[in-house]
């Protein structure tokens, strides 16, 4: 049996055990899945990022380890003592494991938010990044919607901690298959900082297709940040979707510094006047490590702002990926949409595939977008050693003066130290 | 302290030195004038290591050792160094962090022990004074937007901090105006001492009016040809370089 009829089977056996509110869901995504299927290197969205040899492999899917000892608090951030912590073992929620702190801060099953008092968000913006992810992977996602998680900000509050989502799979009994799912309603001019992490438990390989799909209010201000250091046995497909409808604010910052092959989509659709939003990348590899980063800003109003600017740092024969679209819609006037793509290559069997994308149907508005790729600067290298900073040191003093314009974008301390942390180690430093 | 032996180097193939011989005692300020394409600058990189240009020939000990052998930050190790002609900027990197790092580095390679916190900020502060420059310029990034004098100044600062046994300074009066090159000399002789020397390249003499010279070279075509006095520059200042082509042509 193919490892997709296996797939199949076991979203159909969910989809059947599970009677909730999302079974409506989860069967068309089933149907859609069917349709799409796993996309080829021929379909243009993933033309340098090979998923369909995940496909060929055999996976454990919808392994419950909900009695998982204590082993994922190795990937705890720092201070967590304070923080919310949201804990999803082999895609499927740990309550138990899990701490909401905050007030204002509701977590609730997925199921139970669309059967409930939440019951409209859901429907209107649940499975929405699907209307720009037309590729199965997302549909993928949403057929096996069990165990996924609504999170939502209330009215008016500022989260003063930070809410901390952990995706760990555990791998112990063989390959694993994770699809964690979360549906963020940030509500009417409330604030709050969410962090995603990503950690592999055992000695097998590990796959993650993660969606998380947010909705910002009116007045509504978002930090979101994802770390990503796993292991070289570990792919992840994270699909990261903003619908801003109403005025709102929205800060990005994706670290990429580990992974077999990660595919990062993060949409920005900007649904309001006056939205507000910055996405911010780092990807810092080597060995065979394979980073994409796909990102979406689509303008339907007018006066919106989006900046974007991401870098690259390459080394080993890994590969780097960057796919900036930009979309201006016809009514979306006086937009200001900016986007920039930096990279160093450290090897000769490094790669580098960036590709900026403007559609503008609007005629008043600002974008501008660019891409570099070159290598480390042999004259500051040697500036910096005639000084007596030996040729190693000089490197690495480079490599974190690359970078730290993105790492400035991290305006949490903690989480800032501890990237840096994670950047210094890398550069041996 | 440094002895440069029938120097040959050039780069990509194309020899720009031409036999260099050159003695540098401690204590001692050497001005190496020429015009253009004499090869001033290539001296400097050669000395300070760079790899673009290969030698060919000839040797160069410093204070007892075989500088060409060395890697760049070893010669900046064993007391060498050289304050660009165009310094190099590097958005990102603060002139306090670098300093940190090659400071440490440096001492490190001189068997001293790495200086904390306290007692760097102690060195820089007095470094600060002595070549009187200002703590903003250091936190910036490295050059970044400074202005041509601002770059020399931090040049001179950070030679104050690695106190070198010889300075080359390259063409340090390069697009300055006379109060920069002032501030700039200044900063130069507050670090100098019996111990050490420098080694000023220059095209113009307007320089050594603020950073007196022992002795003048005139560099020409990849060879001293000339040396004398402070009075020399005076002299060549007053006529230019277009006498060097008629006495070549005569020798």
């Amino acid at each position: 049996m193919s490892t997709i009829t296996t797939i199949k089977d076991k979203a159909q056996q969910l989809g059947t055990a599970t009677l909730d509110a999302l079974q409506p869901v989860r069967t068309a995504a089933l149907a859609s899945f069917d349709q799409l299927g796993v996309p080829a290197v021929k379909h243009e969205e993933w033309k340098y990022t090979r998923i369909s040899q995940l496909f060929n492999q055999s996976w454990q899917l919808g392994v419950d380890h909900s009695n998982t000892d204590a082993d994922w608090q190795a990937f705890r951030l720092p201070e967590f003592e304070t923080a919310n912590e949201l804990v999803f073992i082999n895609g499927v929620y740990n309550e138990a494991a899990s701490t909401v702190r905050s007030a204002g801060l509701v977590v609730l099953p997925l199921e139970e938010a669309a059967a409930g008092e939440y019951a409209q968000i859901v429907s209107k913006h649940l499975g929405h990044s699907g209307k720009y992810l037309k590729d199965g992977i997302n549909a993928l996602n949403a057929s096996f919607m069990v165990g996924a998680v609504f999170i939502g900000v209330k009215r008016s509050t500022e989260i003063e901690h930070p809410v901390y989502i952990y995706n760990i799979t555990d791998g112990r009994t063989g390959n694993v298959f994770a699809q964690p799912r979360t549906l963020v309603h940030v509500a009417a001019n409330a604030g709050v900082v969410l962090v995603e992490t990503y950690g592999s438990i055992g000695v097998a390989d590990h796959f993650t297709n993660q969606v998380m799909e947010l909705v910002v209010e009116q007045d509504a201000r978002v930090e979101y940040y994802k770390i990503q250091n796993d292991t070289s046995r570990s792919s992840l497909v994270s699909t990261t979707h903003f619908r801003q409808v109403g005025k709102s604010y929205v800060h990005a910052v994706t670290i990429s510094l580990n992974g077999a092959m990660v595919r990062n989509n993060l949409n920005m659709v900007m649904e309001a006047e006056h939205c507000d939003s910055n996405m911010y990348g780092l990807y810092f590899t080597s060995d065979s490590c394979h980073v994409d980063n796909h990102t979406i800003v689509d303008n339907a109003k007018p006066n919106c702002l989006s900046n974007e600017y991401y870098k690259g740092i390459l080394d080993g024969s890994s590969t780097g990926v960057f796919n900036g679209k930009i979309f201006v819609q016809q009514d979306a006037q006086k937009i200001n949409a900016f986007q920039s793509n930096k990279n160093i290559l450290l090897s000769d069997d490094a790669n580098v595939y960036t590709k900026p994308q403007l559609e503008i149907f609007a005629d008043d508005v600002k974008c501008s977008h660019g891409c570099t790729v070159g290598r480390l600067d042999e004259e500051g290298l040697f500036y910096l050693r005639s000084r007596g900073v030996t040729e190693a040191s000089a490197k690495s003093l480079l490599l974190h003066a690359f970078a730290i314009d993105i790492l400035d974008q991290i305006r949490h301390d903690a989480l800032r130290a501890y990237v840096d942390q994670l950047i210094s180690e890398r550069l041996g430093t | 302290m440094l002895q440069i032996k029938d120097l040959h180097a050039g780069i990509e193939g194309k020899e720009i030195l031409k036999g260099i011989n050159l003695t540098i005692r401690p204590g001692e300020v050497h001005a190496i004038m020429g015009p253009n394409g004499s090869g001033k600058s290539t001296l400097a990189s050669v000395l300070a290591g760079r790899s673009d240009y290969e030698v060919t020939g000839g040797s160069v000990e410093f204070l007892g050792k075989d500088l060409l052998d060395l890697a760049p930050e070893a010669r900046a190790g064993e007391g060498l160094f050289l304050a660009f002609q165009y310094p190099v900027e590097i958005p990102g990197l603060s002139t306090i962090n670098f300093m940190k790092t090659a400071v440490n580095e440096v001492r490190k390679y001189r068997g001293q022990d790495a200086l904390d916190a306290a007692e760097f900020l102690k060195l820089m502060k007095e470094k600060m004074s002595l070549v009187n420059i200002d703590k903003n310029l250091l936190t910036r990034s490295l050059n970044e937007g400074f202005s041509g004098g601002e770059k020399k100044r931090n040049e001179v600062f950070q030679m104050a901090m690695l106190e070198p046994k010889l300075a080359i300074l390259d063409e340090t009066d390069s697009g300055l105006d006379i109060d920069a090159i002032r501030i700039a000399a200044a900063g130069v002789n507050a670090i100098r001492s019996k111990e050490n020397a420098t080694l000023v390249i220059t095209h113009y003499q307007r320089l050594l009016d603020y950073i007196v010279p022992d002795f003048v070279h005139v560099l020409y075509n990849g060879r001293i040809v000339k040396s004398g006095g402070k009075e020399l520059a005076l002299e060549l200042e007053e006529t230019g370089y277009s006498f060097l082509k008629n006495e070549m042509n005569i020798a």
